[in-house]
């Protein structure tokens, strides 16, 4: 239950982040933010990093800001940050819902927004955000920056489009329009535990028809992914019990289930179900529209 | 590749200037290095919360960080709770609402407690039942935990 023996290096320049990293990649180094994912991962020896390059001093990367209509979250943003609304629209409301469904409070007082995306756990609820919003992931390595769109970044489990010399240095999330309401709802069975299913949405309405929808489920499948089927049956539709359940039956006929010894493909596919359905109810709840 | 770091920890106000490889957690430099031994571990890997402690303000668990990471950092454990022979509010509600029995598990909550009556000095029974469901206890059963901690606050409020 002790890591492995790792060189550690504590830069306080993004500049000189990536070019650490750019060294000791090639060698199995890596990044670490909050840790609170790499950390129990090299307690249990399923990682062994030789160098781990820590950018938690690089003051210019803990920031959250509206940039454009654009919620800008930087790499040392942690996840307490959002239990609170971040802004005053319907996003900063789903986030600070989400935020409260990530593990606990000391884990949250430490795991950060960007370090859960270059994870990319399927459970995780801000890979399931980012997906669902459009967001776009920015990197930078030695050799400059570049922008990911979150429907081209995620793999499979645990896989991602980021390189190892990369620093995943924030995530743009599109603000949702101001008459949006969004919602959000997993299912684990302990409290702070991994979602074995999750959906996030979120719909305008149009003269009491829903005009535009966002869906996306997660934990169910290798990676978040939006449901485009599921939105298109919700759009034109009036907001109500049968388009949120016409909805939440193409969810779950459509996904491609990630089976365990105690979630087959079929109870996978119940769960997805209900969380679609219970996520539209909380969003047609959803309060300051 | 994995030579030791000099750091400086302050730990409930006293000053500790040590070497460590970069691997050791800042739960095994706080007992192994500096001596205080109030803070316990259970799991190792961020489940159990028995090491739970307060770095520069945040309420984290101290085998999810490594000690090189804390360098420089002021550190409040279990044994900062009591003002010399007077114990915390919560030390003393813990006892009069029987929360322990083992004690293992004692020392995270209380720091988880601390940390979370500090953030939010009026939380509301839901609130404080997400808090508390942060850390793991063998014993008992949570409700006088629960009891203690809201008995606690309200003394602290009064």
């Amino acid at each position: 239950m002790k890591p492995a023996p790792f060189a550690y290096h504590r830069p306080t320049t993004l500049d000189e982040a990536v070019a650490m990293l750019a060294e000791v990649a090639p060698l199995e180094g890596r990044v670490i933010a909050g840790g609170q994912s790499l950390i129990p991962m090299m307690a249990l020896r399923l990682a062994y990093p030789t160098h781990l390059v820590d950018i938690n001093g690089i003051g210019e990367l803990d920031r959250v800001a509206v940039e454009g209509g654009e919620l800008v979250v930087g790499a040392l943003a942690r996840h307490v940050r959002f239990e609170t609304p971040v802004e005053p629209g319907p996003t900063g409301r789903l986030l600070a819902r989400v935020a409260h469904n990530i593990a606990h409070f000391p884990i949250r007082s430490r795991g950060t927004m960007c370090g859960s995306l270059a994870n990319a756990d399927p459970a995780s609820e801000w890979c399931l955000a980012a997906v669902t919003l459009d967001a776009r992931l920015v990197a930078r390595s030695r050799s400059g920056t570049r922008e990911i769109a979150a429907r081209d970044y995620f793999l499979g489990i645990m896989m991602t489009t980021l390189e190892p010399e990369e620093i995943l240095v924030e995530v743009r999330l599109p603000l949702l329009p101001a008459d949006a309401r969004a919602g959000f709802y997993e299912f684990s069975r302990r409290a702070g535990d991994f979602a074995l299913a999750s959906c996030l949405c979120a719909y305008t309405l149009e003269g009491g028809l829903i005009a535009r929808a966002w869906l996306g489920v997660g934990g169910a499948e290798a990676h978040p992914r939006r449901i485009a089927d599921a939105e298109a049956a919700l759009v034109g539709q009036p907001a109500g019990e049968a388009a949120f359940r016409a909805a939440a039956e193409i969810a779950a006929a459509g996904i491609d289930p990630l089976e365990d010894a105690n979630t087959n493909a079929a109870y996978r596919r119940d769960l997805v179900r209900t969380v679609v359905r219970r996520a539209l109810e909380a969003a047609s709840r959803d309060a300051g529209v | 590749m994995s030579d030791r770091i000099d750091i400086t920890l302050t730990i409930n106000g006293e000053r500790h200037d040590i070497r460590v490889e970069p691997r050791k957690t800042l739960a095994d430099a706080i007992r192994d290095d500096c001596g205080w031994t109030g803070t316990h571990l259970g799991c190792e890997h961020g489940v159990c919360g028995a090491c739970t402690v307060i770095v520069d303000g945040a309420t984290v668990r101290s085998c999810l960080m490594f000690a090189v990471q804390a360098d420089g950092a002021s550190i409040r454990t279990v044994e900062g709770l009591a003002q010399g022979e007077t114990l915390h509010p919560l030390q003393e509600a813990f006892i009069a609402n029987h929360a322990l029995q083992c004690g293992f598990c004692t020392p995270g909550f209380l720091m988880l407690a601390a940390g979370a009556i500090e953030r939010n000095p009026r939380m509301s029974d839901a609130e404080l039942i997400e808090v508390l469901s942060s850390n793991l206890c063998r014993c008992t059963g949570y409700e006088n935990i629960v009891k203690a901690v809201r008995s606690a606050m309200n003394q602290m409020q009064a």
